[in-house]
């Protein structure tokens, strides 16, 4: 229904776009819809997923966690020095001083040996069993968001029309590029091809990598999809991938909200509030419109 | 323009502000909704119940993935109690457990007191798997065991049953009623999968006491928290709302998923 009344001034909707051509009706509904429930499971799983982490906080590469031998990426742990309990950080073998943040942390005078800080985490003290439950029930909202959007998406025209891949993309990505470093965007109904880039990334390959390797730490998923994790490299490394995915959601989220708050805060989130956004008034008459940040 | 840029810029702070605030409460924010019981987090558990049955229908009966020889890297590595200090083991222990039994009782025809000859005559399973930590861990083991369900089969199950209580020799935690043992439940569909054994052997050595002597569960498709060690007592039940806490084991009491597929 929703997509009828897209690039026009959607007559009857709503009175106030007909006096202007230039608020147009930018996100459908289930759109809108799922983005909200990934940004609100994405903070749950982030926060419940770093106290799980905190339970073993040290990633390894493999079937199986060396103790007998070293197959260990990365750590964050806590160690006595000279000048009392440090917090530390190791990313393969080399170490760095993260005292306050990772390792060692806590309201001065009570600083605790935990890897994440405490306001990083849910709960804020050690738990891991109800990080667990509150990972799982996420987990479950996550993936059905994702499913839902995925059909959504293809039945009205989302995926086609605004994220699929055309060969303009290529030719437009080196002055996207360009336009994204002089922080110059343009408000079209369009997605640009950096936005391409990161939304299908995230959709196609951050998110399903993240279920993927999710599925491969489950004991019983192994014994349903055996090849999981023969294909990753082990249930370790699936578990250090998971980790990686994760700072790269991260990484997305910061560049995400950089971006909103470049591209003018109050436009962007009223588009994926209310659906409505307002594109850059026509300049000058040109075929090929700018398209937007 | 000019207008434009100063209503972002209060809205970046506002917006900052905002986020800040959020970070530096914490998540401490839903700390008191969080308890065993609250009703947040029972309405969260919720979704095991799903992980559950989805995974009940997906896996079947199909098996854990076993390894080879040459993935065996390093000993077992022991989780929870590594070194019972309970008199009653500690006696057992003295005299090789020639004086242990394994009792199995609650609703069966056939109430059972085996020896760990008598267990160990009866045919056996190897199975070289990986062991999974809650916490995060893995490590792989060789295990040597009686098939559980050739026990049950031996105790002859009534219909009623529905779930394995496992009780054990260790003290986990200590209560104001007195010593809590370790103890633990699996359903009758995993206590009767083929890779669920009653292991007294490990990487082709007798069961150390570290890792469970002098016998352990191994339940391959769930995470070690649902594979007690120091078994001494099976029982079929057909609940446990009445045993310890009534969440199905020492760990569920805690606040753990009594499912421990995932």
């Amino acid at each position: 229904m929703e997509s009828v009344a897209r690039s026009q001034p959607a007559a009857g909707v709503d009175a106030a776009p007909l006096k202007d051509a230039t608020l147009i009706y930018r996100q459908s509904r289930w759109t809108r819809l799922t983005h909200w429930l990934w940004a609100i499971s994405l903070f749950f799983m982030l926060l419940s997923g770093l106290q799980i982490f905190n339970a073993r906080p040290q990633l390894y590469i493999g079937k199986e966690s060396g103790f007998a031998y070293n197959n260990t990426v990365f750590a964050i742990g806590a160690e006595n020095t000279a000048n009392g309990p440090r917090g530390y950080t190791e990313i393969f073998g080399k170490r760095f001083d993260t005292t306050g943040v990772l390792g060692w942390s806590g309201p001065a005078g009570q600083e605790r040996s935990r890897a994440f800080p405490s306001w990083a985490t849910i709960p804020s003290y050690y738990d891991l069993g109800t990080a667990r439950v509150v990972h799982f029930f996420f987990a479950w909202i996550l993936t059905t968001t994702l499913v839902v959007w995925l059909v959504a998406s293809l039945v009205n025209g989302h995926l086609r029309r605004d994220l699929a891949p055309r060969i303009d993309d290529l030719r437009r990505l080196p002055r996207d590029i360009v336009d994204h470093a002089k922080l110059k965007f343009h408000h079209t109904r369009e997605y640009n091809t950096l936005q391409k880039m990161a939304y299908g990334g995230v959709m196609f390959v951050l998110l399903p990598l993240m279920i993927i390797t999710g599925l491969a730490m489950s004991p019983s998923m192994n014994a349903v999809l055996p090849f999981l994790n023969d294909l990753l490299g082990g249930r370790q490394t699936a578990r250090t991938i998971h980790f990686i995915v994760m700072l790269l959601l991260i990484v997305f989220f910061i560049i995400h909200m950089l971006m909103i708050f470049a591209a003018g805060p109050i436009n962007e989130l009223r588009s994926i509030i209310t659906g409505w956004y307002r594109t850059d008034p026509p300049a000058h008459d040109s075929k090929t419109p700018e398209r937007s940040a | 323009m000019a207008k434009f840029v100063i209503s972002r810029r209060k809205f970046l702070t506002s917006a900052s502000l905002g986020v800040s605030g959020i970070m530096l409460s914490g998540c401490d924010a839903f700390d008191s909704q969080l308890g065993v019981g609250d009703g947040l987090r029972s309405f969260l558990e919720g979704a095991n119940g799903l992980t559950w049955r989805a995974q009940r229908l997906l896996a079947g009966d199909s098996l854990a993935p076993e390894f080879t020889e040459a993935d065996i890297r390093q000993p077992q590595r022991p989780n929870g109690v590594t070194a019972p200090d309970d008199d009653v083991y500690k006696d057992l222990l003295a005299n090789n457990f020639a004086d242990w039994r394994l009792e199995v009782s609650g609703l069966v025809e056939k109430p059972l007191s085996l020896t760990r000859e008598q267990l160990m005559n009866m045919p056996s399973r190897t199975q070289i798997t990986r062991h999974d930590c809650v916490e995060g861990w893995s490590c792989i083991a060789k295990w040597t065991g009686t098939p559980l369900s050739l026990v049950l089969d031996q105790a002859v199950v009534k219909p009623q049953a529905r779930y394995v209580m496992f009780h054990c020799l260790d003290t986990i935690d200590r209560s104001l009623s007195g010593d809590i043992k370790y103890y633990g439940s699996i359903d009758l569909i995993d206590a009767r999968h083929p890779q669920t054994i009653l292991a007294y052997g490990v990487n082709g050595k007798p069961l150390p006491v570290e890792n469970g002597a002098p016998l352990r569960v191994r339940v391959e498709r769930q995470i070690g928290y649902k594979m007690p060690k120091y078994l001494h007592r099976i029982e079929l039940v057909d609940g446990f709302a009445t045993i310890g806490g009534g969440r199905g084991g020492y760990w569920e009491d805690n606040g753990y998923d009594w499912y421990g597929g995932i």
